[in-house]
């Protein structure tokens, strides 16, 4: 293959990693989180403003980042302090998030964007999310910390017996998540289309939380699923310039398809399913005194 | 400092009412100080926002038009929400709901009796029971997720509506313009001003699906299933069935929605389309308690904020997408004031701490 075209496929790849790396810690601590596209957009929105403002697109992606992290914060004390049913609050945040950054989004809409600059001739965020996908891994399956995390996904009654402080560790896992999801919305509006369009994340945040469930909570699987789902995406690319007939807009849904062709394979094998989905996933936790 | 949560010993019946008014109060709240934020008086803007629309005619002619779609897909909602069935993807059953009833006028221009209004109806609640029925079939009989499926058929849906409008269904006298042709004579719901029939769907389906959770074994099943789902295949209701008649329940009536909208409204499929509906009416039915009847009141509290949004954007130069804001912090609030049905809230010094630790 073209080494141009493995390069697009990368570049598309990578923002559905960062975002599933930073939900798969989540989901491995016990929370379920269906904030991800709200809080990529926000990561979008605010990157994008704040490299125009300031001229720096390394500000920018700090400033996705910290955009991320906030939106996680609300998500945090939602369903961690105040115990709100999960699957509604992660929607709350998505539609939250879409509605906000339309709304600050305003003034950006049409601006030249300032896009990040390749060190030598590799855009740096590519080899990152590789490194984060190993440091994920890593502290996941090879440290105390890890061990901590996992514990408390599993079993949050039993870790709270241990002494471990469940609410904390979830709070940071998910702060992580937030960070996650921002970067990979400054990821899009910085280097991958780097402007600023409403929506611009389309749907990305719930491939990425599908890729999640792919990958079965593992790190390494989730970047082969991550750079399959570029593929596909980036294919459907080359077809429509291929000029076949098919239809553009069936091209632009397969991603969509495929993600759920994917979940019913995956979710068909219960065997696996059952081994590594985290047992306390989405269940509220009140410490008891 | 902490905040500390009391489990209260069931659950409280006055918050669950109240909640819904101080999350309101909040938002209301929080949209001043944007307003503020952004340059304007907030007494007037909040005025113009929430109030005004309901001074003028044509305005509260167009808050129960923007509401029937909103009670008739956040009432499918709720009933599904209550059995823990988590359909998100009721914005591509509402647009596969306005194509199917769209496929009349399309293809049988000439059909002008009553029986096609029917037809057009009827179609559009199949388009969304068709869509619907995908996400509940693949989790009860692969256990996808229904929550991503469904909502992966949204975009799915977008891109099929996209694709008909400016392609094999476009008006061949449209002037090259991505539009079916007009709906003409029976193809268009009667009208009473701007209301069309779309509304009286919505206050029957609401009031239908009231009876059933109060009053019949369905809705009673749909319940315990939804709080206890151990409990209730011991009772011997099944979860699969249920999820199946969620789906196609909540589906179908946001395929009426959809075909109400365009059959009552625009009288054309026209892209692009995305009123978002499906998606407020999430919002609508927790707002409405998952109940169908609070429902009603939610849908036309959403409708305000769809038209206040509107009604600033053209006195105060602000733009629409305000609404989009305003509706997801309600949610918010909303969220987090209904730990107060479930807790008692305390806030804890560290010496109150001390003390129960070491009494």
């Amino acid at each position: 293959m073209d080494p141009a075209v493995i390069f697009i496929i990368l570049t598309a790849a990578t923002p559905l990693l960062f975002a599933a790396l930073g939900e798969l810690v989540v989901e491995r601590s016990g929370v379920l989180n269906l904030g991800v596209e709200g809080m990529m957009v926000m990561g979008a929105v605010c990157g994008f403003g704040a490299a125009l403002w300031t001229g720096s697109p390394w500000l920018g992606l700090a400033a996705a980042i910290a955009a991320g992290m906030a939106m996680s914060l609300l998500f945090a004390i939602l369903t961690l302090t105040l115990v709100s049913n999960q699957v509604a609050s992660g929607l709350a945040l998505t539609l939250l998030g879409l509605g906000l950054s339309g709304q600050i989004g305003e003034a950006f809409v049409g601006q030249p964007g300032v896009k990040l600059p390749s060190i030598g001739g590799i855009d740096p965020l590519i080899p990152l999310a590789v490194v984060l996908t190993a440091a994920v891994s890593y502290v996941l399956f090879r440290t105390k910390a890890g061990l901590v995390i996992r514990a408390v996904g599993d079993s949050h009654a039993s870790a709270h017996a241990l002494g471990y402080n469940v609410i904390a560790v979830r709070y940071l896992c998910v702060l992580f998540g937030g960070a996650c999801a921002g970067l990979a919305g400054g990821y899009l509006s910085l280097v991958y289309t780097p402007q600023w369009i409403e929506n611009m994340t389309s749907g990305r945040g719930w491939i990425a939380l599908a890729l999640v469930v792919f990958a079965s909570w593992l790190p390494w699987r989730t970047l082969l699923g991550a750079y399959l789902f570029g593929t596909i995406s980036i294919l459907s690319f080359v077809v429509q310039t291929k000029a076949w007939g098919i239809p553009s807009q069936f091209l632009s849904s397969l991603p969509y398809i495929v993600t759920i062709v994917v979940l019913v394979i995956i979710s068909g094998n219960r065997m696996m399913m059952r081994k590594n989905t985290p047992a306390s996933l989405g269940q509220p936790f009140v410490p008891d005194r | 400092m902490r905040l500390v949560l009391e489990k209260r010993a069931e659950h409280s019946a006055k918050m669950a009412l109240l909640s819904p008014i101080i999350a309101l109060a909040l938002t209301v709240v929080v949209g001043g100080v944007i307003f503020a934020l952004r340059g304007l008086d907030p007494v007037e803007a909040l005025y113009v926002y929430f109030i005004e629309p309901l001074t003028q005619d044509w305005a509260r002619q167009q808050l129960i038009v923007k509401a029937a779609p909103l009670v008739l897909i956040g009432a499918g909602l709720a009933v599904a929400y209550s059995a823990n069935v988590w359909n998100i993807g009721a914005e591509g059953q509402f647009i596969l709901g306005a194509l199917l009833a769209g496929m009349v006028p399309v293809y049988f221009t000439s059909w002008q009796t009553p029986d096609a209004m029917v037809a057009m109806i009827l179609l559009g609640v199949i388009g969304g029971m068709a869509w619907a029925m995908a996400p509940a079939v693949l989790k009860t009989r692969f256990g996808a997720n229904d929550i991503l499926s469904s909502l992966m058929l949204v975009y799915v849906a977008q891109f099929l509506f996209d694709w008909l409008v400016r392609g094999p269904w476009r008006d061949p006298q449209g002037f090259n313009f991505p539009k079916t042709v007009n709906f003409d004579g029976w193809q268009l719901l009667p009208r009473w001003g701007d209301i069309h029939l779309g509304a009286l769907f919505a206050l029957i389906a609401a009031l239908a699906l009231f009876l059933m959770m109060t009053r019949m074994l369905k809705g009673f099943e749909l319940k315990v299933l939804g709080a206890a789902p151990r409990a209730g295949r011991f009772a011997g209701f099944s979860g699969a069935r249920a999820v199946i008649f969620c789906f196609l329940l909540s589906g179908g009536l946001a395929g009426l929605a959809g075909a109400s909208d365009v059959m009552g409204l625009s009288g054309q499929l026209q892209t692009p389309y995305s009123p978002g509906y499906g998606f407020v009416a999430i919002i609508v039915a927790f707002l409405g308690r998952l109940n169908p009847v609070g429902v009603i009141i939610a849908g036309l509290l959403l409708a305000l904020s769809f038209i206040g949004g509107e009604n600033v954007q053209v006195a105060l130069g602000i733009s629409d997408k305000i609404a989009k804001v305003f509706q997801g912090i309600l949610l918010f609030f909303l969220l987090a004031c209904d730990t107060m049905i479930l807790y008692r809230i305390r806030l804890e010094t560290s010496r109150q701490a001390a003390a129960r630790a070491g009494g």
